[in-house]
């Protein structure tokens, strides 16, 4: 029988609702970033760097695209004849069938899949962040510290901590309180929702979390705090890089922009840690004669005749001449016309943009749709979508995906405006 | 065409593409930014419908190898049939070496047997096209042919190019009626592609026959002595097809990718050019980059002027450095400062600061792999 020391179980099941239109139709997880990639290779490919070759992958929420992006697992070498990459979505059993009703259910509805694997630890991971991080060595602490359970823990500003779980620890790192967002943080050391568990112990302790009705079946409100009342031994694994959790409009937006820079945060060239992703079918991409590309990324297949700076363009995306774009994001296969000006817009895949559009101008204004989620400067454009000719856009706009140009009542739509599907405010 | 296999013949030993041919077969030289000049004929085959493809090499095979992998990049890695390469060996009976295209062929026999694809398509590891050969056989088989080759008018090409083609000339019915292998005064215009469709088992039965007589080659000592005999017909393909048969061509045609019209044509049309996958992020354009009429592909950090070239995968183009006219292939530095005019920088290639190197826009400046200037 083969043995897996650690099996990886990815949570990847959240919609990130932050991100407004941009998770409408997919899985947070599955949302484009880095002009090539989606968020979950990210996690996947930081797998297979520290070696770890199981993976049972954790959807709920519209999981296609995931599902198709993920396949068998080719890309990241996870199509193995044992472990590999396994979707892991709700299933029926003979009484009743059931949704992961939380981080730590879903866990508990797939005990059979790492038993299967028969692994001594499991490491708990979630799809939505951007970092490299090697487990090996988070696990080689968990080894040393003869621990129940490890979590990885970030310093964050203390302003920030209240937002975070935020871990109190002794001086070996031993962590002996852990509060979800603390309204006085005593610690800025927040967890970043990986846990290396030694599994016989996580198992029991899913099993017993599954009988009490009143819990939320969460691994930080209900997991973590049952095994520090049994005086567990938890420990916090510091990590000091770049760690981003891109769930919102303004991060999503500021973290791909910082691609953009000379030197980034977070390096995509590193020869020792590749990010991997399928790679689509293109030929290399072209820049044309009055083509001029200033501070941006730009992938394969792209036809630029135009002008971008401080841009991510993904690939396949046209470029027509006379057409600015600067400060935004551009999705696979989208096509932008002639004489266009684009400021600060995240445009979704296969959406089309009518020749003499204006988009992203004026000033900023509240948004009249959902300033919860719109807050910024972005104009968010979603996929599938049409601007016909001669539209011009503020700031702050939302556009749904799917809209055809008999959607739009007007072609001035100003900042903090939208179009929606059916057309209703939330 | 599921009724029809593939042969790739990946060519004899030549130095027509003098330094980039040292070190790799023909049919493993880069072109066009990111592809192989195999993986169109490879790719031409798989998108017509082909999935048994054997691959015959003999010089330099290594690099050739190392690309064409298990296949699973031209979805060839599959349980019965897919892709199969075929090096020289030893046997009881041979020296193993090929002494030529019916020799290679013949030495490959069992494959011929062992498949049960009614008809083969033969084809050449040395051009780049994109067609489909569904027409081909189409016309193969409605005019009952013995043998039919592709065929083209070549009035794109130079004269000296034409000369290195075998050049055919047909009768009303497009029936070849000669066929001169490199011929020193072509009669026409009209040459062939090198891609044949026949039937297994006559091919089968004409390679038994040419070896027992001691003949080893394809075209002159089975096609070009039997136009009398056997019934070999032409197919007239009217798209863009370059053999990399010269430097001059090989640079010219990569210069030709930047039109438009021939990259519409070769890449971008429906069927794909499929090539071995690298992993490399997307490219980057830092704030000094000045890049027109240029294929970029993923990989590149560009800092500097790039005009009229081709910049292959990972390049890292300077500050201050001027690349125009250039092919600058896979891995390559171009320092500082530098500046390039009618170039071929092979994989590897680092430019120092400041360096400066002209060739001419006929004869492009080669230099050779993992070279420092």
């Amino acid at each position: 029988m083969i043995r897996k020391e650690i099996v990886a179980m990815l949570l990847a099941g959240g919609q990130g609702s932050r991100l407004g239109v941009l998770t409408q139709n997919i899985a947070k997880p599955a949302v484009l970033y880095g002009g090539k990639y989606r968020i979950i290779d990210f996690t996947l490919s930081n797998c297979i760097n520290s070696g770890i070759d199981s993976v049972g992958i954790l959807t709920q929420y519209q999981p296609l695209a995931l599902n198709n992006h993920i396949g068998i697992g080719k890309p990241w070498d996870l199509d193995r004849m044992s472990g590999g990459v396994t979707i892991l979505s709700p299933y029926m059993r003979t009484e009743k069938g059931e949704w992961y009703s939380g981080t730590a259910d879903a866990v508990y509805q797939n005990i059979h899949y790492v038993d299967s694997l028969s692994a001594k630890y499991v490491i708990i991971l979630s799809g939505d962040h951007i970092y490299k991080m090697d487990y090996s060595k988070m696990l080689d602490y968990h080894k040393k510290n003869n621990a129940d359970a490890t979590i990885s823990v970030i310093e964050v500003p203390w302003e920030e901590a209240s937002r975070y779980g935020i871990m109190s620890t002794q001086e070996d790192d031993r962590i002996f309180e852990f509060e979800e967002k603390p309204a006085n943080p005593k610690s800025r050391l927040a967890s970043m929702g990986i846990y290396i568990f030694t599994w016989d112990l996580l198992r029991e302790y899913l099993i017993l979390d599954h009988s009490q009705s009143s819990s939320h079946h969460d691994f930080g409100k209900n997991i973590i705090p049952a095994m520090l009342a049994h005086d567990r031994r938890l420990f916090a694994y510091k990590f000091d890089g770049y760690w981003r959790d891109v769930g919102t409009i303004d991060a999503y937006w500021s973290s791909n922009m910082n691609l953009t820079e000379r030197v980034p945060d977070f390096n995509l060239f590193d020869p020792y840690w590749k990010i991997y992703t399928p790679n689509p079918v293109y030929p290399p991409h072209f820049i044309g004669d009055n083509g001029k590309v200033e501070k941006s990324i730009v992938a394969e297949g792209c036809m630029i005749y135009g002008t971008v700076r401080r841009s991510v363009i993904f690939p396949g995306v046209t470029i027509n001449e006379n057409t600015v774009i600067e400060d935004s994001i551009i999705m696979s296969e989208a096509l932008i016309g002639s004489n266009v000006e684009i400021y600060n817009t995240i445009i979704g895949e296969t959406s089309v943009i009518g020749n003499n559009v204006k988009c992203g101008v004026g000033e900023f204004a509240e948004s009249t749709f959902n300033p919860k989620v719109y807050y910024t400067n972005t104009t968010v454009i979603g996929s599938n979508t049409v601007v016909p000719n001669n539209t011009v856009i503020g700031k702050n706009v939302v556009i749904d995906n799917y809209i055809t140009p008999h959607d739009y009542e007007t072609n001035n739509i100003p900042s903090g405006g939208y179009v929606m599907k059916g057309g209703g405010a939330e | 065409m599921k009724s029809t296999m593939g042969i790739i013949l990946t060519g004899g030993k030549n130095n027509r593409l003098k330094e980039l041919s040292l070190e790799r077969s023909i049919a493993a030289v880069p072109i066009g930014g990111k592809y192989r000049i195999i993986d169109f004929t490879l790719s031409n085959m798989v998108n017509s419908g082909i999935t048994n493809v054997g691959v015959l090499t003999q010089y330099n095979y290594r690099s050739l190898m190392d690309h064409l992998g298990s296949g699973k990049e031209w979805d060839l890695d599959r349980k019965t049939e897919g892709l199969f390469i075929f090096p020289p060996y030893l046997s009881e009976y041979g020296t193993g070496w090929y002494k030529g295209t019916a020799d290679a062929m013949y030495n490959n026999i069992t494959f011929l047997y062992r498949s049960d694809e009614e008809y083969v398509l033969i084809a050449q590891g040395y051009a780049i096209y994109n067609m489909d050969y569904t027409p081909m056989l189409e016309r193969h088989i409605n005019t009952n042919a013995d043998i039919t080759v592709a065929c083209r008018n070549m009035d794109d090409l130079t004269c000296e190019d034409q000369k290195q083609l075998g050049m055919v000339q047909l009768d009303e019915d497009g029936r070849i009626i000669d066929f001169m292998e490199k011929p020193p005064n072509p009669k026409s215009s009209i040459g062939s592609l090198g891609i044949y469709i026949i039937k297994r088992d006559f091919l089968i039965e004409l390679l038994e026959e040419s070896a027992a007589k001691g003949l080893t080659e394809f075209v002159q000592d089975i096609i070009v002595r039997r136009t009398d005999t056997l019934k070999i017909y032409s197919y007239m393909f009217n798209g863009y097809w370059r053999p990399l048969s010269s430097i001059q061509l090989y640079y010219k045609t990569n210069m030709e990718l930047l039109n438009p019209k021939v990259r519409q044509e070769l890449l971008v049309g429906r069927n794909k050019i499929y090539t071995k996958v690298k992993d490399e992020p997307p490219a980057k354009y830092n704030a000094e980059a000045n890049v027109h009429n240029s294929i970029v592909a993923d990989g590149c950090i560009i800092e500097g002027t790039v005009e009229n070239s081709i910049l292959f995968r990972g390049v890292r183009v300077m500050k201050g450095a001027y690349i125009k006219d250039s092919l600058v292939m896979q891995g390559a530095v171009v320092g500082a400062n530098s500046n390039l005019r009618y170039c071929i920088l092979d994989k590897g290639v680092t430019i120092s600061e400041g360096k400066a190197l002209n060739g001419d826009s006929q004869w492009p400046l080669i230099v050779g792999k993992n070279v420092t200037v």
